[in-house]
């Protein structure tokens, strides 16, 4: 460890305000990069399900069975 | 050469590529994860101050990374190119699309740590120094390719602008380079040599080393993310994509 305590490493002599800055800067910058296209990806997902939901329902259920809720007594 | 062109063949194929990248994506992204973190704990606490800049060098270990990634990726992105112009594959394109976003962020990342690394160094947040604005214009390069992508209705007329700029921006690689040899100015020469001893202390190199391997794995995962994201976009209606979806809740 180079520092000796959390304080010293916050200020680093003076230069922790610029090192620190970076560090973060970059962390903000990289965690975009790798969450944006996983979000895309998965709301496309979503969306395709969806789309495969509605295209099954509307193929299994004809339009005679639908609404069809006739009590079985 | 039969070799190389079943990997062509299969990286040319998307739904290859999307069961390829869903398999390491699981091991490679917290992987990458673990080990940008590792380098820069050492990078910031553990590595010794710099006798000479005290402790401002350790943005060492994140401007260096981003901009030797920066670069790397600049190639990945005119042989993108190439593949696209000479071969026409669809899948070179999806490749270029997904490159250019992390080149800028890379290239931006190494302008912006650098020049809050210029301020207690130099004395000055931006110098039009040959290294600096060398890379400004890879910036642009990278914008521009993003840019021109969206600037046509034709998918492959973009590609082929795009394909085109990337490969006359190769011009730019070897002056970025070798201007701090050829314009000596406040950027340092190179520290780490292939040939000869390098100019940095073991202390120092190992946990630059560790970040520079950590970028460019970060570099393939936002690139395969990208890619996967482009194809679930441009495949949405092709069956081999609904089959692999329709499976899952």
């Amino acid at each position: 460890m180079a520092f000796s305590s959390f304080n010293e490493a916050l200020a680093m002599a003076g230069h922790g305000p610029y090192v620190w800055a970076a560090y973060l800067l970059t962390a903000a910058v990289l965690a975009v990069l790798v969450v944006t296209p996983m979000r895309r990806a998965r709301l496309s997902r979503e969306q395709i399900q969806a789309e495969l939901r509605r295209l099954s329902a509307t193929a299994t259920t004809s339009p005679i069975e639908e609404g069809d809720h006739a009590p079985h007594t | 050469m039969s070799n190389m062109w079943s990997i062509i063949h299969k990286f040319g194929s998307p739904p290859w590529f999307y069961d390829f990248t869903q398999r390491w994506l699981r091991w490679l992204l917290p992987i990458t994860v673990l080990l940008l973190l590792a380098g820069s704990v050492w990078g910031l606490l553990f590595a010794p101050p710099d006798f000479r800049q005290g402790n401002s060098y350790r943005i060492i270990f994140i401007h260096v990374p981003a901009a030797v990634v920066a670069l790397a990726g600049y190639y990945a992105l005119a042989f993108a190119g190439l593949v696209s112009l000479v071969w026409k594959i669809k899948m070179a394109d999806t490749a270029m699309r997904a490159i250019a976003p992390i080149g800028a962020a890379l290239t931006f990342i190494a302008l912006a740590t650098g020049s809050i690394w210029g301020k207690p160094t130099w004395g000055a947040w931006w110098v039009w120094d040959a290294r600096i604005t060398s890379m400004l214009l890879l910036l642009f390069l990278y914008l521009g390719v993003m840019a021109l992508f969206e600037a046509y209705e034709n998918r492959a007329t973009a590609a082929k602008a795009c394909a085109v700029l990337s490969l006359v921006g190769t011009v730019n690689i070897p002056i970025i380079y070798k201007s701090v040899d050829w314009w000596y100015s406040l950027h340092q020469p190179a520290s780490i040599k292939f040939t000869g001893e390098s100019a940095i202390d073991a202390s120092m190199l190992y946990p630059l080393l560790l970040n520079i391997g950590a970028f460019y794995l970060l570099f393939a995962v936002v690139v395969m993310l990208n890619m996967r994201a482009e194809l679930l976009s441009d495949y949405r209606t092709a069956s081999w994509l609904q089959q692999r979806l329709g499976g899952q809740p």
